[in-house]
């Protein structure tokens, strides 16, 4: 049961790949489950996916943590099959499964050999209806996401501070709470909090079932038909409530000082548009703008800090797309001994006022778009890549289509589209972080 | 040789996984087993060069790890720069690593790309600059990378478990060095390794994609026929697990403790590996049911992440695993791992878990061969380690066959009285 890094500093990889050929199929049942089939006949399994349209920018105020405590508790079993069957059941088929939650996502998976598909589906389809939570199971496991909230954050600095300016730059969407939740708020987590949020968001309309394998698409919609379509629908979806972001119009700085540190680095993030959120075509001038500032060891960051200035190690920036309410946009450095965060702010600051006001060459524009629609040729390489893309495109409400259209759509960013997505980066949308020392800090 | 049919691949059950996969022999002798696949337009090829950090002299890890961070920056005709902007133009993947026992480089292009993309591999394989710009900018990320680790508990409780584990071996020196003797490296020691690990007879390919044998037989000439015949490796000494039976901690300012425990276990080559790696899975392996998962997660709340492992390398064989759990509880953390130690240690596994081990194992192999890069990777390594492409089907076979009166045997072996080296970065209470 595992938690996606909510802000990884030196992401690996920072743009999802974005599939463009693979031939898929789709289907919604009556009961409003929205079904996805992705063929891949290289080999014989299939990944089975159940992803709901919630997660922890969800999660009610004071109940930060919800969204990923029900994913834990997810596993505890329903009223006609206790705790550890299917995972026992799982395991004896040679089958992989965990869960994931997001911010605006949530979604439960196997991987199996292709014939056992339906008791994937059987066991997925009970769980989404028929949790039983007894009040034994549920403290014990409160104690382990706390112990995997003291694993991933409270033993890290460096991810201290990715909370701490998330929270800065949110000032009031949940975009700004932890997706593993406060501490605070988890110890008051309970069984009926549960519960509450479970009949709220798991439901039929609220889920899309995605299956990526050596499968044919009509006998997977049927099987689902047969097996998901015996729940009864709810009537309607549930509403996503979300404050809106306030334009807030200040630069905030973010420093964290901690004796454990011996590495210091720097992260700046801007509120930008999404995917969902941008007027058409500019998330994906954004894309092709963080490409170019900081996509790997061409960019312009990169060869600007570490190659020619040698005032970093490393230097990159990234542009987090896939978010259902304006998102994040990563600029981040790792500075040489010696040299002060504040030179590598100025610097960053100074090579994105070049991009606004000198735009992107040709053959620059070029190599970055040839490595994005690339991106989406790889991804066809993984099922598992590609089960991934879909739902969290699909979960944050782009169709089938958009995800189609995306390499065409990133074929069209003119120089003067990446050159109009500058204006996003202004510093009084930004949130600036530094991870210090403690005697630097001090000093 | 030569077929152009373009063969979609498809395993039922009874198939032969094996049979996927053709030795293609170059005409200048070098040989790569090759998974022939049109299904994406992609090409997946990974190598390995048997030796690696375990070739490091003594008193300078990490010049293995700085070796493959520079032989993508700069070869040939290019500077870093230049090759970087080449590799982007196209979007050819290319990357390097360092492992104990060998060194190892990937390479991924889409099918178009492919004559480049050899050619880039091969300036980066055979040509590689080693310039002093570039060999002064990885080791100053190296050392960032150490620096960023150095109160890291994971990193720190692991370090210190190897150290202890293999005194006076390569195999107990930090794999991406150490931050004491980074700066005293040269490009020399870098330069040195390279020549004593790449060579044409401890080179082992496996490539996965849309490339027929033919063609492929000619690009490896291309690509690796300039190497030198014949590596230039020092004898690395075999060595048995040491410090079993005592416990370290080091102090770190955190709430939890991170916990690394193992002992001495049984080698590739044992008649009973099989069966300990099935052992294995019954106490720790990665599935809800493993044994540790119950009682110290889902029974006890312990801890969010608890595991063990076999780590098998070339001279040496562990049992290895871990887990985090906040200080007041970390003592009963450990005193829960040990029972089931020693529970499997006396009594062995029960014949129902047996069974669920072994088809867990057998059934979850398929789910290793889903991506052309993850196929490349694997069979590069099974050559690295001895295997014939026959292992591929001999695998899950040998598997079937462990028996109840195996397991017992193994785990008795594996677990013995149940001492386990333990190391500690936290502080925990009353370890």
């Amino acid at each position: 049961m595992s938690l996606p890094a909510t802000v990884p500093l030196t992401p690996s990889a920072a743009t999802p790949a974005k599939p463009a050929g693979p031939r898929v199929a789709s289907a919604r049942l009556d009961n409003g489950l929205d079904i996805v089939v992705v063929p891949d006949h290289r080999a014989p399994v299939v990944t089975h996916m159940v992803w709901y349209r919630n997660g922890s920018a969800d999660d009610p105020i004071g109940k930060s943590g919800i969204a990923h405590f029900l994913e834990h508790l997810m596993f505890k079993g329903t009223k006609g099959h206790p705790a550890g069957e299917f995972s026992e059941l799982i395991a004896g088929l040679g089958g992989q499964e965990n869960a994931f939650t997001s911010t605006d996502f949530t979604a439960y998976f196997q991987r199996v050999a292709k014939e056992h598909l339906k008791i994937c589906m059987e066991y997925e389809a009970d769980r989404m209806s028929n949790l039983v939570l007894a009040g034994e199971v549920v403290v014990p496991e409160r104690e382990v996401v706390l112990e995997e909230r003291r694993m991933r954050t409270d033993s890290d600095p460096a991810d201290l501070l990715n909370e701490a300016v998330q929270a800065a730059l949110f000032t009031r969407h949940p975009y700004g709470s932890p997706v593993i939740g406060w501490q605070s708020d988890i110890e008051g987590l309970g069984r009926a909090d549960a519960l509450a949020y479970y009949d709220r968001f798991y439901t039929p309309e609220n889920a899309i079932l995605i299956v990526a394998g050596d499968v044919e698409p009509a006998a997977v919609i049927d099987l689902a038909r047969a097996i998901y379509g015996r729940i009864s629908a709810r009537g309607e979806t549930p509403k996503r409530i979300r404050v809106r972001e306030p334009d807030v119009r200040a630069h905030r700085l973010v420093t964290l000082a901690d004796p454990k540190v011996e590495q210091p680095s720097y992260q700046t993030v801007f509120l930008v548009p999404s995917y969902r959120t941008a007027a058409s075509g500019e998330a994906e001038a954004l894309e092709v703008l963080a490409h170019h500032l900081g996509g790997g060891p061409a960019s312009l960051l990169f060869k600007a800090l570490v190659i020619d200035k040698k005032i970093a190690v490393s230097a990159g920036a990234y542009y987090d797309g896939t978010a259902l309410n304006d998102t994040r946009f990563y600029a981040y450095a790792t500075p040489a001994p010696g040299v002060s965060l504040e030179t590598l702010d100025t610097e960053i600051a100074r090579l994105i006022a070049e991009v606004a006001a000198h735009g992107i060459a040709e053959a620059d524009l070029a190599r970055v778009k040839t490595r994005l629609v690339a991106d989406a040729v790889y991804a066809q390489d993984s099922q598992v890549a590609l089960a991934h893309w879909y739902g969290a495109s699909l979960a944050i409400g782009l169709s089938l289509a958009d995800i189609a259209a995306w390499p065409e759509r990133i074929e069209t960013v003119r120089a003067a589209d990446v050159v109009k997505a500058t204006r996003w980066l202004d510093a009084r949308r930004s949130v600036t972080g530094f991870l210090l020392p403690e005697a630097a800090a001090a000093a | 040789m030569g077929t152009h049919s373009k063969t979609e691949i498809k395993e039922g059950l009874p198939a032969s996984r094996a049979a996927r996969v053709r030795k293609v022999l170059s005409p200048g002798g070098i040989e790569a087993w090759l998974v022939e696949d049109y299904a994406v337009p992609l090409i997946a090829l990974e190598f390995a060069l048997i030796g690696g950090a375990a070739q490091e002299p003594k008193g300078k890890p990490g010049v293995a790890t700085l070796l493959a961070g520079l032989l993508d920056e700069g070869a040939g005709p290019y500077d870093s720069d230049a090759f970087h902007r080449a590799l982007e133009d196209q979007a050819i993947e290319l990357s390097f690593s360092a492992d104990r026992d060998f060194l190892s480089g990937r390479m991924q292009t889409l099918a178009r790309n492919k004559a480049r993309a050899f050619e880039l591999l091969r300036l980066a394989a055979t040509e590689a600059r080693l310039e002093a710009d570039a060999f002064e900018r990885v080791k100053s990320q190296v050392a960032a990378g150490l620096k960023r680790d150095l109160n890291d508990p994971d990193t720190v409780a692991s370090r210190t478990f190897r150290r202890l584990a293999y005194p006076e071996h390569p195999y107990g020196a930090p794999l991406r060095g150490d931050l004491g003797t980074l700066e005293a490296l040269r490009r020399a020691d870098v330069a040195d390794l390279r020549a004593a690990n790449f060579a044409r007879d401890n080179l082992k390919i496996a490539v996965v994609g849309a490339i027929d044998a033919e063609t492929l037989g000619r690009t490896l000439d291309e690509v690796f026929g300039a190497l030198p015949e014949k590596a230039a490796l020092a004898p690395v000494a075999d060595i048995v697990f040491a410090g079993a039976g005592t416990r370290h901690v080091v102090d770190l300012d955190v709430p939890q403790s991170t916990i690394r425990f193992g002992r001495q276990a049984i080698a590739r080559a044992d008649k009973d590996f099989i069966a300990a790696t099935v052992v294995n899975h019954v106490l720790g392996g990665g599935v809800f049911s493993a044994r540790l998962f119950k009682e110290v997660r889902e029974k006890r709340g312990l801890a969010y992440s608890v595991y063990s492992r076999l780590v098998d390398q070339d001279h040496a064989a562990m049992l290895w695993g871990g887990t985090s759990t906040k200080n007041e509880r970390a003592a009963e953390s450990m005193q829960v791992i040990e029972a089931e130690i020693r529970d499997l240690s006396e009594a062995g596994p029960s014949q129902d878990e047996l069974e669920k081990a072994k088809q867990y194992l057998i059934g979850s192999y398929a789910l290793r061969f889903d991506t052309s890069t993850k196929i490349a990777s694997l069979l590069a390594r099974l050559q690295a380690e001895g295997y014939g492409i026959d292992f591929l089907d001999e695998r899950n076979r040998l598997i079937a066959a462990v028996t109840l009166a195996d397991a017992k045997r193994a785990a008795r072996r594996l677990f013995g009285d149940g001492a386990l080296l333990v190391t500690v970065a936290g502080r925990p209470a009353g370890m």
